[in-house]
């Protein structure tokens, strides 16, 4: 008939001879599912390179990414910009710097821009979904007053065209790398919010919150030490899955010229941005860039799933 | 020539990078137009996947291989096609789940999912269809049918929505039913009432019922027949009464020891079986009961033990039977 | 049902009234203002203050934002600093080209995605399987503008199948009633306008379903598995219902809740994408124009364009909310 496995696993787990029953817990079982997930270790595998290129790129660049070695032989406005070559493997870039060079160096700023707008939204929105999850959960009639109060904000936030918000948070603090994360960050913050209360909200209705609450454990105790903890696991999925869309998010700020004016340090996004006026002289200059960043974004989101569904308790039977 | 005949039966499940497994392992027994038929045993023990495979609901895909055979009437419901199988399937052969709720489809009202099976088989549609699933809610004792032929199924008891299942069952008057632990999921006054209810539609139309349970007190009020399964192999198979008069196996006077009983000594113990049913041999290596088995011999492992026929047709598959010293009752 | 959607329409109006209070506050802060994008950098300060006279930017902020709310209270949306006209005229000039591309893209994502995740699902492991679940991993890590680039460049300018800018060809005169060009042209029965714009659709449209289309893919497959190995749809098979009853009645039915949120949460979205596909495009919705408002400071357009795109946004959210209590009476609402 069709495709009913899920069944025949639990069938098949059943009839089963002896298994291995020991009590693992939710993170050593997780950590051992993402080991044994193909997809999973692709995805690690791309993020090592990554980490490896954007650490050890300015010492392996062949010339200096900021270098017009090529300015002579590059006339962009007459449609020429030379290709591959012997001592260039890459080419020259619209103003006569080494490409691999610039590519190999930008890496280090386009894992910066990830991390850093995923921290950013990541700590704002944790602390305020941390709170609102709390006093939901445990702070009586005050509690759920603040809770409403904050997710109407969260509301609010979300119902802004995300990039119009960047665009805006853009324009308050002018171009610069500085404020494409902050901007790609600030964006994200409604996400982890709504995801680290809603968690905490099914954790604080479950029975051994009340087994706690019944002990006479102390609230903030049970939401600190308990009710937290128990809710990290969709956040910190999200926060992986955020470092892939927070690179493509800064690339497509940095192409409605809102990052660095400034291209002597390279970023792949803006590299990106840059290149596409070149488009039909040397498609290549979009193409390593955004070459980089789909793998890279794709290393984040492989990693990211497989992270979901190790985590995911009705996958874990 | 029986109803039902299903010979050598066996389900072995294949996952990759894992031990196969022989989840049903070739089960034989058959069941007589109008007779009652139960396939008793612990939960693993293969009865579920029995049910399934003669259904034709195991799916079809790489890993699962099913053989032997079963014989309805002319067709073999284990080698049919899709297409013969659907027109069989809820027609000629039809099967109640054990739980009531999550077998029903929660988005879509109790009345739909009666008259879908009566517009399929029978070709009813409209009002000719609601009359009829009306009648049909009626025979399996739901009150106020029109109301409920409107309600979904959180909206009824767990009581109400195994008879909404059973209606479905019995819609197309089939020849044979397959019960998979229908009381399970109940509450114990309303499993008494559904059991009542079975037993009273089976004697009514003539449908042959097998009877998927691990409660012996089912089987003592309703089969004619008793399969006791372990491990995929039927280890006992009997009338009623000489089962329950002259169990052989040791597997089946645990199951029977494990009863409470009223009439029981007071400072008495329970008899439960040691160990679970992860505790097997493999069959090929030994009778697959010895590892948990109290009257274990040296000749249990080595080689699996036949199923030996006594009298009345009372077959078990043990070396070292338990036996009483009454003769067997006719 | 109705007492829902009158509720839900009230509890819009505190958070509309929130966001307008927000946002008043926000443009505000930010520096510069309508005087620097009219003056340039060369205007002296006298002619500066003149012209935040003259707008009323001079006042409290109080009082500034009792006038924005008395007017909107009269759904007067005001002028546009930049451009003179009305803001609302503004708005029913360029929102359909946006309105047009988005529903374009959702048509795409789910006409395309469900169909592709449904068979993912019931061929679980096969060739379609994976590749529909590696495409939909590539699918949402590749840059929306780039994908337009590339798309563009293959479809339009190499191979010429598709325009490569713009809404509708303009040597066709077509007539305006709507704005929505596609229907504008279905309504005048100019029919080659009408098949004109929505081949102007096409690729933008594409290039906007991408990142949707990848994740109606994924929330399909992985909902559709979900209710596979769920009992009711044994027991449909178990009755012997044809492959269509249990297909639409007993899975898509009840796989269809977790689609519906995630399309609803997309719609959001898609505007952000839009504005990054219009530009690719040079394809007139609000997108540029609403980039140009916040460089230039306008104010009225700011404020009018955005509470307008909050109001819709929350109407599709309640949308989605009665279309999930339409499908699952669980959560019926009263």
């Amino acid at each position: 008939m069709s495709t009913k496995t899920d069944k025949i696993d639990r069938l098949g787990e059943l009839t089963a001879a002896k298994q291995d029953e020991h009590g693992v817990s939710l993170w050593t079982e997780a950590f051992r599912r993402v080991r044994r997930n193909p997809t999973a270790l692709v995805g690690i595998a791309i993020l090592v390179i990554f980490v490896l290129v954007a650490i050890i790129g300015p010492w392996v660049a062949p010339y200096s990414p900021t270098d017009f070695i090529g300015k002579g032989e590059v006339r962009s406005g007459q449609g020429i910009i030379p290709g591959p070559s012997a001592e260039h493997w890459l080419g020259y870039d619209h103003q006569g710097r080494d490409e691999l060079s610039r590519l190999l160096v930008g890496a280090r700023q386009t894992l910066l821009v990830g991390i850093i707008s995923t921290l950013i939204g990541l700590t704002i929105g944790a602390l305020v979904g941390g709170i609102a999850g709390a006093a939901a959960g445990l702070g009586g009639r005050v509690g759920r007053a603040v809770d409403s109060v904050l997710m109407r904000i969260v509301d609010m936030l979300l119902a802004l065209p995300s990039l119009l918000l960047a665009v805006s948070i853009a324009a308050l603090l002018g171009a610069s790398l500085t404020t494409v994360m902050i901007a790609v960050g600030v964006v994200s913050v409604p996400i982890f919010a709504r995801l680290l209360r809603g968690a905490m909200v099914a954790q604080a209705n479950s029975d051994y919150v009340l087994a706690a609450t019944s002990l006479g454990v102390k609230r903030t105790k049970i939401a600190i030490g308990h009710i937290l903890p128990n809710s990290l696991a969709p956040v910190i999925v999200q926060a992986t899955l955020t470092l892939a869309t927070a690179i493509i998010e800064a690339a497509a700020l940095s192409f409605l010229g809102l990052g660095n004016p400034d291209s002597a340090t390279p970023e792949w996004g803006l590299m990106l941005a840059e290149a596409q006026r070149f488009l039909d002289i040397r498609p290549g200059l979009a193409i390593y860039p955004a070459l980089g960043i789909i793998i890279t974004a794709l290393g984040f989101t492989l990693l990211g799933e497989a992270m979901r569904e190790a985590l995911d308790p009705k996958l874990r039977k | 020539m029986p109803l039902l005949d299903v010979k050598d039966l066996s389900v072995t499940f294949a996952r990759r990078g894992q031990r196969t497994v022989r989840a049903v392992d070739g089960v034989s027994f058959s069941v007589e137009a109008g007779e009652v038929v139960g396939l008793v045993g612990e939960s693993g023990c293969g009865k579920s996947v029995t049910s399934l495979a003669l259904m034709g609901l195991l799916p079809k895909q790489r890993g699962v291989t099913i053989g032997g055979s079963a014989m309805f009437g002319d067709t073999d419901l284990l080698k049919t096609d899709e297409r013969t199988m659907r027109d069989i399937r809820g027609r000629d052969v039809a099967m109640i789940f054990q739980d009531p709720l999550s077998s029903l489809n929660p988005v879509i009202p109790i009345g739909i999912q009666v008259t879908e099976v009566l517009t399929r088989h029978r070709g009813l549609t409209g009002a000719k269809a609601t009359a009829e699933a009306t009648d049909l809610l009626n025979r399996v004792g739901i009150p106020d049918p029109t109301r409920r032929l409107k309600e979904y199924p959180h909206q009824l008891s767990g009581g109400m929505r195994q008879r909404a299942l059973i209606a479905m069952a019995v819609a197309c008057a089939p020849k044979l039913l397959i019960a998979d632990e229908p009381t399970t999921a109940l509450d114990v006054t309303i499993q008494a009432q559904i059991l009542e209810l079975l037993r009273g539609l089976v004697r009514d139309s003539g449908t042959a019922l097998v009877m998927i349970t691990h409660d012996l007190g089912v089987v003592a009020g309703m089969c004619d027949t008793v399969n006791v399964l372990y491990a995929g192999r039927v280890v006992e198979s009997a009338r009623r009464k000489p089962l329950f008069a002259d169990p052989r196996h040791p597997y089946t006077t645990g199951l029977l020891g494990s009863v409470p009983r009223l009439d029981a000594g007071k400072g008495e113990r329970l008899h439960a079986i040691r160990g679970s049913v992860r505790d097997v041999l493999p069959w090929p290596d030994g009778c697959a009961f010895a590892p948990r088995c109290d009257r274990r011999v040296d000749a249990c492992v080595g080689e699996p033990p036949a199923l030996v026929e006594g009298v009345h047709r009372h077959a078990y598959r043990c070396v070292n039977p338990e036996s009483r010293t009454v003769e067997v009752p006719s | 049902m109705i007492r829902f959607i009158v509720r839900r329409l009230l509890q819009l109006i505190p958070t509309l009234f929130g966001l307008s209070i927000l946002l008043f506050i926000w443009l505000r802060r930010l520096p510069g203002g309508p005087e620097t994008a009219i003056l340039g950098e060369r205007g002296t300060p006298e002619l500066r203050a003149q012209i935040r006279k003259n707008l009323g930017l001079d006042e409290p902020l109080l009082i500034q934002y009792g006038r924005f709310m008395k007017r909107m209270l009269k759904l007067d949306l005001g002028t546009s600093i930049s451009t003179k006209r009305e803001v609302m005229t503004e708005f029913l000039e360029r929102f359909p080209g946006t309105v047009e591309l988005t529903i374009t893209a959702m048509i795409i994502a789910i006409g395309v995605g469900i169909p592709l995740g449904y068979l993912a699902a019931r061929r679980r492991g096969s060739f379609l399987d994976s590749a529909s679940v590696g495409g939909s991993l590539i699918g949402i890590c590749v840059p929306v503008f780039f994908l337009a680039y590339v798309l563009k460049a293959i479809f339009s300018e190499n191979l010429q199948l598709f325009p490569s800018s713009g809404r509708q060809d303009p040597t066709l005169g077509a007539t305006r009633i709507t704005n929505f060009f596609v229907l504008d042209g279905l309504m005048t029965r100019e029919w080659d306008a009408a098949l004109d714009a929505l081949w102007h659709l096409i690729l933008p449209g594409i290039a906007l379903a991408s990142i949707p289309l990848a994740i109606i893919v994924r929330i399909t497959r992985a909902s559709v598995l979900e209710v596979l190995s769920e009992d009711y749809v044994r027991t449909a098979q178990s009755k012997g219902l044809n492959e269509r009853t249990i297909r639409g009645r007993h899975i898509l039915r009840n796989a269809m809740l977790p689609i519906v949120t995630v399309i609803g949460l997309l719609t959001g979205g898609l505007l952000s994408g839009a504005v990054l596909t219009e530009t690719v495009f040079a394809f007139s919705g609000i997108g540029a124009f609403l980039y140009e408002a916040i460089s230039n400071r306008d104010y009225p357009v700011l404020m009018g364009f955005i509470m307008i795109i909050a109001v819709f946004y929350v109407l599709v959210n309640l949308l989605v909310d009665v279309s999930y209590s339409l499908i699952d009476p669980r959560v019926r609402v009263r």
